[in-house]
């Protein structure tokens, strides 16, 4: 084995056997999915406990149209005499609704006490079944025949289909929902993965500095081997938890979907498809979403994905072992961060705002400037991008990832020797010179 | 042809010299002592010779070729600055560090049990080095210098925080390994284990190679002619007739110790001039030692 080979071993199989490494691995898809299936599954649980409400109705007219269902039972009382907060309707009730005048013409006249702030629940129940009373009692007032039959059928909601069409003009599904869904996904990976694994090639930098190791393997590779196996080793290990991480989503979610519906994922679709018209509306947007995933040639936006997660990362972890050369311990490295976390954080919200935009000015440079277009790119991409940008854009992230690999180098190569120094930026434009 | 040369060289750092046209002959199977005060140079000369900072001029050759990347397996080199990784195995670093220097992990792995065994640190090589004392990572930071048998050895301060036992030790496995065929470059701020094992030394003083060569030739071309005397009786000497002037005299168990200085004559005529009066017992001439001409030399 060569010897950048050996060190790339080393780097590698010492973190993913780390404790902190598995736990993050294993345990981040289950927090994941249990991010989405508890609020879930805790909402489906239904409060059982059946509440008792007093209606005070002062008009006699609309006390009638409360009717009560499972959750709760509407009593129309008496008006007690005197104030409702000093009344025993206080302690017999769980909330007391007062109707004190025409709804047809003040539709504000409702109002609801309770001890406790009142719920959503039976705030909606109780407009909702008002307002339906109410506005069939204004349209019989018109009097005309069949006006309800009418209503309903003028009442319409347009579902836009989005559909792409390639140079053969066939035409697919799209969604721009799951367009942008993928995009904020890809890039916030690719940011979170250039973050959590540049700082750990600067920590294992400084950890070879400060542990005085790093003469002694300079002694048997030069420095850059040793720069590169460590970038090298450390990427692989962010490519291994990215992999186990899509596999281990696929397979929970699959495990989740059975669990829940009684099937996976896919037939869940099919079964949407078959089942046609009688959807509810949130069926439709999520049968829309799965529908929007024929449009989206996933094996270019994966190739994408690991070419700007690689180049990002390349590009950036060099400077972070840079700055970790350059410092004696980790809490120096604070003042040289910074101008490697701003270009990184601007990416991040150059990418936010891209998601609205994805072929505008903001969206367009910055997925083209080097330091930038890793983490910008990835938005636009489930948009469709012309080649000659993403060609563009690719061939400036190699060319830029190899400068700054070069320039860190040399950087690399004389910080790993100053002790006891703390480097400025002169200093360290200086070294580049050696 | 000398095992290691070096031929005028030069490195400049930002605004100071740090090494000034220094040239040195290393000879095979020799040990050869890297002597000067902090800042000298010896630091970024041994950094040279390992091909980790490149001199602004000059070569370095071994075996009369310039030295270069693929000569890297057949040096040693244990820094000043030296460490080992905190969190890891001992056995496995030593495996590490062992495979980088070209070894192969089967044979990295037999020559390691034996050297584990020979310092007695057998027991602890599935332990991480963090649990070691400073001693033990000592002698592990020993073994994976010599392991992969270079022909030249560098070490640099090799005793500096090694305590008198491990010292002695590590004294004891260099002269072996000279005696098994290496040469051995070290440089050490301790003047004693400077004569107790060096074959040749250099002395480099702010940049520049100020006395070089043979150490008992240096010790003997900066000898001001002391010798120790030892005499039966108390030791009496009339006054304006001696060839020499006694620095000092002690008297115990009816015999005279004295130091004298010649002036001018031979250690003979000191004798003879002795012999008349008194029967010697022991005498010997004192060298000047290590320390003495270093600080004569550096503070001149």
């Amino acid at each position: 084995m060569s010897k950048i080979g050996i060190i790339i071993k080393r780097e590698y199989t010492t973190r993913v056997v780390k404790k902190s490494f598995l736990i993050m691995t294993f345990l981040s898809p289950l927090i994941f999915a249990a991010m989405i299936v508890i609020p879930l599954w805790l909402s489906s649980i239904k409060d059982n406990s059946n509440k008792n409400i007093a209606v005070v109705d002062m008009t006699n007219e609309y006390g009638k149209a409360l009717q009560s269902n499972a959750t709760y039972t509407f009593s129309t009382t008496q008006a007690p005499k005197g104030d409702i907060g000093k009344s025993n309707l206080k302690s017999d009730f769980y909330a007391i609704v007062v109707i004190n005048g025409d709804l047809t013409k003040d539709n504000k006249a409702v109002t609801v006490y309770s001890e406790k702030q009142v719920e959503l629940e039976l705030k909606s129940e109780i407009s909702g079944q008002l307002s339906k009373f109410v506005e069939d009692k204004k349209l019989d007032a018109y009097k005309v025949p069949g006006i309800k039959k009418m209503m309903q059928d003028a009442r319409t909601h347009i579902e836009v289909t989005t559909k792409k069409l390639d140079e053969n003009g066939n035409e697919a599904l799209t969604s721009s929902e799951m367009a942008a869904l993928i995009g904020a996904l890809s890039t916030f990976l690719i940011y979170m993965f250039i973050f959590m694994y540049g700082a750990q090639v600067m920590r294992g930098v400084v950890e070879e500095k400060t542990n005085r190791i790093v003469e002694v393997i300079i002694s048997s590779v030069k420095p850059f081997e040793l720069m590169m196996g460590k970038i090298i080793g450390i990427a692989l290990v962010g490519l291994t938890q990215f992999l186990l991480w899509v596999l281990l989503t696929l397979i929970i979610s699959n495990v989740a979907g059975v669990a829940m519906f009684g099937t996976n994922l896919s037939n869940i679709q099919n079964a949407a498809q078959l089942s046609g018209t009688d959807m509810s509306h949130s069926q439709q947007v999520a049968l829309g979403l799965f529908q929007g995933l024929q449009g989206i040639n996933f094996i270019e936006i994966f190739c994408y994905f690991i070419f700007y997660f690689l180049g990002g990362y390349l590009l950036y972890a060099s400077l972070f072992a840079a700055i970790g050369s350059a410092v004696d311990n980790d809490t120096d490295t604070q003042q040289f961060m910074l101008p490697i976390t701003v270009p990184i954080l601007f990416a991040f919200y150059a990418a936010i705002y891209s998601i609205q935009n994805p072929d505008g000015p903001l969206a367009f440079w910055c997925s083209i400037i080097p330091f930038t277009s890793p983490i910008v790119m990835m938005v636009r991409l489930p948009f469709d991008v012309p080649l000659w940008q993403k060609a563009l854009s690719v061939s400036l992230l190699i060319i830029t990832f190899i400068g700054t690999t070069w320039l860190a180098g040399k950087i690399y190569r004389t910080g790993i020797l100053m002790y006891g120094k703390k480097p400025t930026w002169k200093e360290m434009w200086k070294w580049l010179k050696y | 042809m000398p095992f290691l040369e070096i031929q005028h060289v030069t490195k400049q750092y930002a605004g100071h010299l740090a090494l000034d046209e220094v040239s040195l002959d290393i000879e095979r199977h020799s040990v050869y002592g890297l002597l000067g005060p902090n800042g000298a140079g010896k630091t970024t000369l041994i950094r040279i010779i390992n091909r980790i900072t490149a001199p602004d001029s000059g070569i370095v050759l071994l075996n009369g070729k310039p030295i270069e990347q693929s000569h890297m397996h057949q040096i040693g080199y244990l820094p000043e600055e030296r460490g080992l990784y905190k969190k890891m195995k001992v056995g496995e670093q030593a495996l590490y560090l062992a495979q980088l220097k070209g070894l192969s992990k089967a044979e990295a792995t037999i020559r390691l049990k034996h050297w584990f065994e020979k310092l007695e640190i057998g027991a602890w090589w599935n332990k991480k080095v963090e649990e070691l004392s400073k001693g033990m990572q000592q002698k592990v930071q020993f073994i994976t210098t010599v392991l992969h048998e270079p022909e030249l050895l560098i070490f640099d301060e090799p005793f500096s925080g090694f305590d008198p036992v491990n010292a002695d030790l590590m004294k004891r496995e260099m002269l072996a390994l000279r005696d098994k065929g290496a040469t051995i470059i070290f440089s050490t701020h301790n003047m004693e284990s400077v004569e107790q094992l060096c074959d040749d030394i250099a002395l480099i003083n702010q940049s520049k190679v100020v006395l070089q060569g043979n150490m008992n030739r240096i010790r003997a071309e900066h000898r001001s002619h002391i010798y120790r005397i030892r005499v039966e009786g108390e030791a009496q000497f009339a006054e304006g007739e001696l060839p020499f002037n006694i620095l000092s005299q002690t008297t115990s168990d009816n015999k005279s110790d004295l130091r004298i200085q010649s002036t001018g004559l031979t250690a003979n005529d000191c004798l003879s001039a002795i012999m008349q009066q008194h029967s010697i017992v022991a005498f010997e001439e004192e060298l000047p030692s290590m320390n003495d001409i270093f600080i004569k030399i550096v503070s001149r």
